[in-house]
């Protein structure tokens, strides 16, 4: 990002991070620095262990191995000064619907100690960032998804972290208020000097970070910036629908030496321009076709790549992981 | 991304203040336990339901059940209003539940998301518990009030020494009652597991408190399990400082106020309140310890 960034010392550093419950490793050992000032972006599917990290990070969960420190001090032996330092926004809410916004924040300010003469001015300005002020006498039972999201956001940002955690912040949103939750992330990167961290599962989503990590099963799969990953997968992504899916893959590996897989229910497969292809498929693939869709490689056929499976297939096997840190989340 | 420019509010282009949050202090844990404290007083006025019907069942144990039973119970009073009788022990009860419904939000703030705010504030667990017990008394200690002020509908005088030591004791007793369902709270996550675990621990102590009846002369097994029930430490001294201000026969005071006796020994009011006070922090204490250990 800045100039200055480059001098700093990493906002989050990690080294070797385990997190072992009972039989299942969530995480199994990752290393990453995570400079200030950069957004810095977690994807892959639920379960693959985005969340137990953040946990980790935020000093919600024990490490069971290996280190990591965030703002400059260690996630485990010194948590306190950690959680001075991090704002947070949880995938489920966390506000008091029985309180209006306004007393969330202030709630919130004297939790975190932030000196009284300070308060008013900094809770209209986060209030103002997320376009709340003019609600925040208005109890929060009365908030739409999007708007508790949005608060949300300013409380985590009330007592200026230095790392901001978002995990999952759009999740269950309807897609105009995702992208109006993003347009107030993009806001604050400009405005305010702070390193985001966030974990999304939407690939679209994760082309506003700065890098990316992706995770699948406890590991992380690849790091780096969203164009080099999609310039990693030059070829086109061809779905098609046919009647008979087996001898498609097989005609598709004999005539044309492309190896191909059933994802979402379509014949799947990369192929370097995609829409001069079509027509020699219709021609020679001699299975009929009855839907064809070619798209430019997007973060999905990066993770397709890395992984062989999109990420919502990967979804269907992997959420009993993520089910057993909400358990432990909940303590 | 158009939508989202569109629903952007207009901001102000002034530079956002940093704060320097300062590192953890006594005054900062002051802090959290007063604003966990504002937070119970905030919900509890915004709460009208839960004032009325946590008043209900005091009146119906006072009124119905005291109406009910004088009738029956005229000869063995000694002429004593069976509602005064059993007014301190409605006094007690006034607080008991109020204090359980205060502790039982812990299992909402869990189940609602909210308990993890609390927690990953970098402030002592200690303090976010103390606020919450706190929160608990005060809340009782209204309720207390109320029936306090019923005094006069069943033949009790206002004296002030008398309401202010009752008050106390209330007050005394909801912290105890919070702290154990704090403590409870700290390892259940569902509503219905921490309803169904004080009605059975709560409506037993209640009845076995002797807040219905006089502690003497009970068969051997229910005077054990009454001796054992710390409730019956809150409701006697609050029955002796209501029976000091009646104007009754010494037959009836003897019937009624027998007192609490620890093998031959009449336990002295001090003492029954420390009792409650020694119980209530060691509840708060295990309280404390079982959150922080909840990482």
């Amino acid at each position: 990002m800045s100039e200055a960034a480059a001098e700093r010392p990493p906002a989050v550093s990690v080294r070797g991070l385990v997190k072992r419950y009972d039989e299942v490793e969530a995480v199994s050992g990752i290393d990453f620095d995570v400079p200030a000032g950069e957004t810095f972006g977690f994807l892959g599917p639920n379960g693959a262990g985005k969340s137990t990290t953040i946990g980790m990070l935020c000093t919600l969960v024990r490490p069971s191995g290996g280190r990591a420190s965030v703002a400059g001090h260690d996630v485990a032996a010194e948590r306190d000064e950690v959680r001075r330092n991090i704002g947070l926004v949880f995938q489920d809410t966390t506000l008091d619907g029985y309180l209006t916004a306004e007393q969330n924040l202030r709630l919130h300010a004297e939790l975190y100690g932030v000196p009284r003469a300070l308060v008013p001015d900094r809770m209209r300005q986060v209030m103002e960032m997320v376009g709340l002020w003019e609600r925040k006498d208005s109890r929060v039972a009365t908030f739409s998804g999007g708007m508790k999201r949005r608060l949300e956001i300013a409380r985590g940002l009330l007592h200026s972290p230095r790392v901001l955690f978002l995990d999952e912040p759009t999740v269950g949103l309807d897609p105009q208020t995702r992208s109006s939750i993003w347009s107030y992330i993009r806001d604050l990167r400009a405005r305010e000097d702070i390193t985001i961290f966030l974990t999304t599962h939407y690939m679209d989503e994760a082309e506003y970070c700065d890098r990316i990590a992706i995770m699948d099963r406890g590991k992380i799969i690849v790091l780096d910036t969203p164009e080099a990953l999609k310039a990693s997968v030059a070829r086109d992504r061809v779905m098609i629908g046919t009647d008979d899916d087996e001898a498609a893959i097989a005609a598709l590996r004999e005539r044309f030496g492309l190896e191909a897989t059933v994802a979402e229910g379509l014949v799947t497969f990369a192929v370097e321009n995609g829409g001069g292809f079509v027509p020699r498929l219709f021609a020679e693939l001699g299975v009929p076709i009855r839907s064809v869709s070619v798209s430019r490689p997007s973060l999905d056929d990066v993770f397709m790549s890395y992984t062989g499976t999109t990420i919502r297939d990967a979804e269907a096997t992997g959420s009993d992981r993520n089910r057993q840190f909400a358990r432990m989340m909940a303590r | 991304m158009t939508t989202g420019e569109l629903t952007a509010a207009p901001r102000a282009e002034t530079p956002v203040a940093r704060v320097h949050v300062p590192a953890r202090s006594v005054a900062g844990d002051l802090r959290a336990v007063k604003i966990v404290w504002q937070r119970e007083m905030i919900r509890f006025s915004r709460d009208r339901t839960r004032m009325i019907t946590s008043l209900f069942q005091p009146l119906l144990f006072l009124f119905v059940l005291g109406s009910g039973l004088s009738r029956l119970a005229s000869a063995g009073t000694h002429g004593v209003d069976l509602r005064t009788f059993v007014y301190p022990g409605v006094l007690a009860m006034a607080v008991m539940f109020t204090a359980i419904f205060s502790a039982a939000s812990i299992v909402w703030d869990r189940e609602f998301g909210f308990l993890r705010e609390m927690l990953v504030a970098p402030v002592r667990r200690g303090a976010i518990v103390l606020g919450k017990c706190l929160g608990g008394a005060t809340v009782a200690g209204f309720q207390g009030l109320i029936v306090i002020a019923m005094a006069g509908l069943v033949h009790v005088p206002y004296a002030p020494g008398m309401l202010l030591q009752v008050f106390a004791l209330q007050v005394l007793l909801a912290f105890s009652i919070t702290a154990f369902g704090v403590m409870a709270a700290a390892r259940i996550n569902q509503m219905q597991s921490f309803m169904a675990l004080t009605q059975m621990l709560v409506m037993p102590m209640f009845f076995i408190s002797g807040a219905l009846f006089p502690v003497a002369n009970l068969p051997a097994w229910l005077a054990v399990l009454n001796r054992v029930d710390p409730l019956t430490y809150a409701v006697d001294p609050m029955r002796r400082a209501v029976f000091a201000h009646l104007d009754i026969s010494p037959a009836a005071r003897a019937a009624l106020d027998p007192g609490v006796t620890w093998f031959g020994w009449r336990v002295p009011g001090l003492v029954e309140a420390a009792v409650v006070a020694f119980l209530g922090l060691l509840m708060l204490g295990i309280a404390v310890w079982e959150f922080s250990r909840a990482e």
